[in-house]
């Protein structure tokens, strides 16, 4: 478990972590809309078990920042009864291996209720969680499972990158109105940056090309998109142009955004925090084939997790996930 | 509100609570004739629907899974006498009679079961999901236990935003063994949400007898062990349920924190149209069937003189034409075209396209 912060980790520079970009996205949404409540465990007196929500407590009271009983299931189920009565619950689940206790109520009801009424009902609830590795936690707090979810029709699926991405997240999935999960990958928590001024939002409905290339299109989203941009560097170095292209919302996904840049550089490798056997990288592989197929110059690599539960030692945490090595080397294949 | 546990909730209901004292003589223009009348009618609708489906569904006119009521009619309209147009309702997959207890439109429900676009759910739904949003019904949940945390949070949204309303949750003896139950359960006392849980003890979860699926077959009394107010009530007597509702709503409003009523039931019929009913003996079911709500209540005013035959047979008369019109109305409804099949999965239009 990560150390707590303070609110402010860089009072003297204007630097923001990925763990301060999203609590004053989350400040922003609970000033701005008293329908907007947080509940999950230690939200509120603990400061959110990474440390998020530190300080709402006493901004905001027991009402809004919720602490609840190690109950997922009804927690969750709880956020969905509430949303359906009109209100903007955002609730937060330790890690996406905890979610799994509430599968039942995000698959069959809240992804669910919707259809199953006819249209008559909505559930604009957002779910926040920790997913992925790379912290020593082991295989019960470090799995990649936003692919299942990102399998359920009647979701939204985002996994915010960078520091803009994580502080204005929050208040696009307020404003969708359907259930919305955003995965927030453990190890960016502390990962630190400049938030860019002229950023007030974020477009849920694009992936965003975070770099810029000419030779093969590196599909990447959450912990792996800043592993894609470091072999996107060293490939330059070799004179390889990598373009990356961040995700940024896992369902729906982006096909125009994906296969326009494939159709530029002709090549692509799909990297996949996730398992690879009915991974999300499959689907992306396959709506490349299905719609770019004669204009690839090489079959489409995938980087993705070992076939593993995610181990504690370091080295085979390592050995286990798709790392800058692993990009560079099948960008290279692709190539050529 | 006294918290009290009736004993083992297996057998049959205990001697039913007398009768409410009707004067022999009083014509059946007063209050509570004509509320009896009321319930008598609101009972019989539920039953002859439900007869009628089950006609319906051995001609393959509707088909899925059909789960009936006929037996438990007593719960879901005595309940529905405390609870107003404020107030939440979640339901089960055994849900006809809640809807229409709650004001559904028996048409609306009958185009459902054809999946007609005029259905309640517009075809989406079937038997099992049936929808009201205007009427606060929010389904039809065929998760065992999985409308139970919503019935929290609609009780939550409720109590901070400081409304005087009550969600009522129905569920059955099966959900009671789900972690569902006991979590909402807990948080709900937590949070001191107005949550009235409607607990259907009809003593069999599918085809698994409650004291093979409970080791403590009391319901009532491991509910009151999370702290909120639990009784057991005879379920097969619409005027205990309708007393018991309302005093668990009355305390509700008041602000004393959730509620809990067993209702000791019974389902005469098999457990879906699809169960051969093979796991409890012939002579359990007719023994319970002397204790029918709907019977039971009819015979009670016929003997204080509030109903004779002709009467009777005028509410039957009046209940069998409301449904020849519903099964006319969804015979004659439009099919939900297939181009549409995408519509209602978001509330964002371009995924449909996808």
């Amino acid at each position: 478990m990560s150390t707590r912060t303070r609110p402010r980790a860089h009072p003297d520079d204007d630097t923001t972590t990925y763990r301060e970009a999203l609590r004053e996205g989350l400040r922003e949404a609970l000033a701005s809309d008293d329908r907007v409540f947080l509940m999950g465990e230690d939200v509120g007196r603990y400061g959110g078990c990474f440390g998020v929500s530190l300080g709402l407590l006493e901004e905001f009271g027991p009402e809004r920042i919720r602490d609840t009983p190690l109950s997922e299931s009804a927690f969750v189920g709880a956020g969905i009864g509430a949303a359906l009565a009109g209100m903007r619950p955002v609730v937060e689940i330790m890690t996406v291996n905890f979610s799994l206790l509430a599968l039942d109520q995000i698959l069959n009801n809240a992804a669910t209720l919707r259809h199953m009424s006819g249209g008559q009902l909505g559930v604009p609830l957002v779910i926040r969680m920790t997913t992925g590795a790379g912290r020593q936690l082991a295989a019960q707090h470090s799995h990649s499972l936003e692919g299942w979810y990102a399998h359920i029709p009647g979701l939204r699926v985002l996994a915010p990158a960078t520091i803009d991405d994580a502080r204005h997240v929050l208040s696009a999935a307020l404003a969708d109105p359907d259930p919305v999960l955003i995965f927030e990958h453990g190890s960016l928590y502390n990962a630190a940056g400049t938030l860019d001024p002229a950023v007030h939002q974020v477009d849920l409905d694009h992936a965003a090309v975070r770099r810029q290339g000419t030779d093969v299109t590196v599909v990447a989203y959450s912990g792996c998109v800043s592993k894609a941009l470091e072999a996107a560097e060293e490939l330059a170095g070799e004179g390889i142009g990598a373009e990356v292209v961040d995700l940024r919302t896992l369902r729906p996904l982006d096909d125009a955004t994906i296969v326009g840049s494939v159709r530029r550089t002709h090549r692509a490798v799909v990297v996949d925090e996730g398992w690879r056997s009915g991974s999300l990288s499959a689907e992306i592989e396959s709506r490349i084939c299905e719609q770019a197929f004669f204009e690839l110059d090489a079959p489409v690599e995938r980087v993705c997790s070992a076939e593993v539960p995610i181990p504690y030692a370091r080295r085979l945490e390592e050995a286990a996930l798709p790392q800058s090595a692993g990009i560079m080397a099948a960008a290279r294949r692709v190539v050529g | 509100m006294a918290t009290a546990h009736g004993g083992t909730s297996a057998g049959t209901p205990k001697a039913k609570s007398p009768r409410r004292a009707h004067a022999p003589a009083a014509p059946s223009r007063t209050p509570a004739a004509a509320h009896d009348l009321d319930l008598l009618r609101r009972m019989l609708l539920i039953r002859r629907f439900e007869e009628r489906c089950v006609e319906l569904y051995s001609a393959a006119t509707i088909r899925g899974f059909v789960h009936l009521y006929i037996g438990e009619e007593a719960v879901a309209v005595g309940v529905h006498q405390a609870l107003d147009e404020r107030d939440a309702v979640v339901s089960t997959y055994r849900e006809h009679g809640h809807a229409l207890a709650r004001g559904i439109p028996p048409e609306a429900v009958m185009a459902e079961m054809y999946g007609k676009s005029t259905g309640c759910s517009h075809g989406r739904g079937g038997s099992m999901h049936l929808f009201d949003a205007g009427r606060r019904f929010y389904g039809g949940n065929a998760i065992v236990g999985g409308g139970l945390p919503l019935a929290a949070g609609l009780a939550l949204a409720d109590r901070m935003r400081g409304e005087p309303r009550v969600t009522c949750c129905f569920f059955g003896d099966g959900a009671f063994a789900e972690g569902e139950f006991h979590e909402t359960a807990n948080l709900a006392a937590l949070w001191g949400l107005p949550v009235l849980f409607v607990c259907e003890n009809n003593l069999y979860a599918m085809g698994t007898a409650l004291a093979r699926e409970h080791a403590q077959t009391d319901l009532a009394m491991r509910a009151a062990s999370y702290g909120m107010a639990a009784w057991a009530v005879d379920g097969m007597d619409v005027h205990a349920v309708e007393k018991a509702a309302r005093g668990a709503v009355e305390s509700l409003r008041a602000g004393s924190g959730p509620h809990f009523l067993e209702m000791r039931t019974y389902r005469f019929r098999a457990h879906s149209m699809y169960d051969p009913d093979r796991y409890r003996p012939k002579d359990e079911v007719e023994e319970w069937k002397r204790h029918d709500p709907v019977t039971g209540l009819a015979d009670g005013m016929r003997t204080s003189g509030l109903l004779d035959a002709a009467a009777l047979e005028d509410l039957e008369h009046r209940v069998a034409e409301e449904i020849d019109d519903a099964v006319r109305a969804a015979e004659q409804a439009p099919e939900e075209p297939a181009e549409d099949l995408l519509l209602h999965v978001t509330g964002r239009h371009e995924e449909a396209q996808a």
